[in-house]
């Protein structure tokens, strides 16, 4: 009964993770740089819901749906400002500004809402449901639920519409696809939109799940996706979302049969062994370098 | 011109100094015992401050009010520290230079324990309401009002015990916290004496203080019927609301770190943290008569019902009231400090936290009430 009640919350744990991961692999694949700042995103998200829910009483669906059009604007922003004027910069010039990105969204949070934790607003509530001895939580079965969703419509859309067929094309090569006529600059724009949008979902799970909110309580989440994206091979969607997965599966069974303090040693342990193994990650495939 | 100047400036100084000397002469036709503090009364800290002050003002009056101690009045000076050692050092330094004869120490354990290191240069005896770190106590003229921080985990095994709260124990600590591990090694240890059963031992550190579904699941399958959580009011109440969400039933006992839980988890969760219990020196709803009087006094002057660090300093004040009668000696006494101090040990004080008594080792020895939240208030816990 515990393996199973400790497997199911490591899945939920583990959705919120690949929703956050979706976004770090995304933005790699087709911009190729890594956005540190993804993380904070979540944190942005989930004090919008609050705003909207708790301070402005609005519906819970709508002020869930607010915070996703919030967090899409922030990222196109942060896009636009920080990391589009440094397009042809080297790699770690990126880099760096993404961390400088991230520490101004968790001081602007702190200078708005200071840096005591939030109460977040229950907006679903369900009540856990039992079987025989096991209880699976509310929040888990809407986690999982949409997490689950959400990757199949990513996935539909990314293969199936234009705009994904544009995405795939601006990963695989960049000059070549903007000589076929796709504005690369709009791709990476779309791209940076859905992250933003993924990862304030991930944040209102997050919220719904933990039940607070504070300036920070986005960059360990954010570190731990970031994790996941390249345990499942960075660049891979479906890399991102089974990394995730496994790495919320991996953390909650560290904790349950290991040690709670050590988990996290556990977790980034792993990570390293899979990339001695598979140095592409899970699913990544190996590209060759074009010279 | 100069020289005019100079002598004009030399004849001042000289009016100043005899002007100050007429002054303390007025003040020592009654006898006065100085007792000094410092506490944070601006900054982050400032309600820990405040509330001492209040407290120990309100101590001072009754005292004084009913006649002084030995023919002696109280007199308080309490200064602004802001919770910060070196200012806590200057306030004690500028106290010493205007004739202090015991001193409140520090409010804020940091700030204490420098205080004592100076105290300790000076013989003097320092009665801290409201320093729960070990080392405030560390020298002989050191006392303390409040419990230590790892003897709360003592007195929380004997309150389960005594009152029955629990029989399948449970603990969630905090390994990366020397508070939390302190209160916790003294409960294990105190828990084993009186024949408490623990079932399960969980821990998290202050990188993972959030997701603690996996320690609940385990308290769960444990059959425990209370979790004991010598941890702060933050991560408590995360381990309620997650609880709740887990179906978790049992009952929660925490320590003063504890104390909190209410406004951290807001309005809305209220429901969540109803009975839960925590261990405390003070109920200010208790029904004791110098309870509800000093209560009363505290509402009438500040508006508010006193907190915790209000009583310890309440209690800290007729503490040294009652060293002094003890001692039966005046403050210019060569052998001053030496007798307050061995005084100290002699004495029993009837306060506001219970009924105390000290050791050497500058800790008392009281009895550990316990407060149970019913509807967002704490109401004293009664078997």
């Amino acid at each position: 009964m515990n393996f199973l009640s400790n497997l199911i919350s490591g899945l939920s744990l583990g959705s919120i993770y690949a929703l956050i991961a979706l976004g770090y692999t995304m933005v790699y694949g087709i911009a190729k740089m890594l956005n540190f700042a993804h993380g904070d995103i979540i944190m942005v998200g989930a004090f919008a819901t609050i705003v909207f829910i708790n301070n402005l009483g609005l519906p819970m669906i709508v002020g869930v749906l607010l915070s996703v059009v919030v967090c899409v604007v922030v990222g196109v922003l942060v896009e636009r400002i920080a990391y589009k004027p440094l397009r042809s910069s080297p790699p770690l010039s990126v880099l760096i500004t993404a961390i400088g990105v991230s520490y101004f969204l968790q001081s602007l949070a702190q200078v708005i809402f200071g840096t005591n934790q939030k109460n977040f607003p229950k907006f679903i509530e369900i009540t856990p449901v039992h079987i025989n001895e096991l209880t699976i939580k509310g929040e888990s079965i809407v986690t999982m639920t949409v997490t689950f969703s959400l990757m199949v419509a990513l996935s539909l859309f990314i293969s199936k519409t234009k705009i994904g067929k544009a995405m795939r094309a601006v990963s695989e090569d960049k000059q070549a696809a903007e000589l076929m006529g796709i504005s690369v600059n709009k791709t990476i724009t779309i791209t940076f939109a859905i992250g933003s949008a993924l990862a304030s979902v991930a944040g209102s799970f997050y919220g719904l799940t933990y039940g607070f909110i504070g300036p920070y309580s986005g960059s360990m989440p954010g570190i731990k996706a970031f994790v996941a994206a390249v345990f499942g091979g960075i660049g891979s969607i479906p890399g991102a979302m089974l990394g995730g997965i496994l790495l919320g599966i991996i953390e909650n069974l560290a904790k349950a049969y290991v040690s709670t303090e050590l988990s996290d040693a556990i977790v980034f342990g792993v990570l390293i062994v899979v990339l001695l193994v598979k140095p592409t990650g899970l699913l990544g495939k190996k590209t060759n370098e074009k010279v | 011109m100069k020289k005019f100047f100079s002598v004009l400036l030399a004849t001042t100084m000289a009016f100043s100094v005899t002007a100050c000397g007429n002054s303390s002469s007025n003040e020592n036709d009654e006898k006065v015992l100085f007792i000094g503090g410092s506490g944070p009364l601006t900054g982050d800290y400032a309600t820990y401050g405040t509330s001492t002050k209040n407290g120990s003002t309100i101590a001072i009056e009754e005292i004084n009010n009913a006649g002084g101690v030995n023919g002696y009045k109280l007199k308080l000076v309490y200064e602004d520290d802001q919770a910060d050692p070196q200012q806590a050092v200057q306030a004690y330094a500028s106290l010493m230079d205007d004739g202090m004869n015991v001193t409140l120490g520090g409010t804020t354990s940091s700030a204490c324990v420098a205080v004592s290191e100076e105290a300790n240069k000076d013989n003097l005896l320092m009665v801290t309401p409201t320093a729960t770190q070990k080392e405030a106590t560390q020298y002989p003229g050191g006392f303390r009002v409040c419990f230590m921080d790892p003897d709360q985990g003592t007195y929380a095994a004997r309150f389960i015990k005594e009152n029955d709260v629990g029989k399948k124990i449970a603990v969630l600590y905090d390994k990366s916290s020397d508070y939390s591990v302190g209160v916790y090694e003294n409960f294990k240890s105190e828990a084993k004496k009186l024949g408490l059963e623990i079932v399960e031992t969980q821990a998290f550190t202050n990188q993972s203080n959030t997701d603690f579904s996996v320690q609940l699941q385990a308290v769960k399958s444990s059959g425990a019927d209370l979790l004991f959580l010598p941890i702060y009011a933050q991560e408590a109440a995360y381990v309620l609301t997650q609880a709740n969400s887990a179906s978790l039933d049992v009952t929660f006992f925490g320590v003063d770190g504890l104390d909190g839980v209410i406004e951290k988890i807001g309005e809305s969760n209220l429901s969540l943290t109803e009975g839960v219990m925590l261990l405390t020196p003070f109920v200010a709803t208790s029904q004791e008569q110098n309870v509800v009087s000093f209560v009363t006094k505290y509402k009438e002057r500040h508006g508010q019902t006193p907190d915790q660090f209000a009583a310890d300093a309440y209690d800290a004040i007729y503490t040294i009231a009652e060293a002094f009668k003890t001692a039966g000696v005046e403050t210019d006494d060569k052998q001053f400090n030496e007798k307050m101090i061995s005084a100290m040990t002699q004495i029993t004080v009837n306060g506001v936290t219970g009924t105390m008594k000290w050791s050497v080792n500058g800790e008392p020895e009281k009895a550990a009430k316990a407060v149970v939240i019913q509807e967002g208030v704490y109401v004293e816990y009664k078997k």
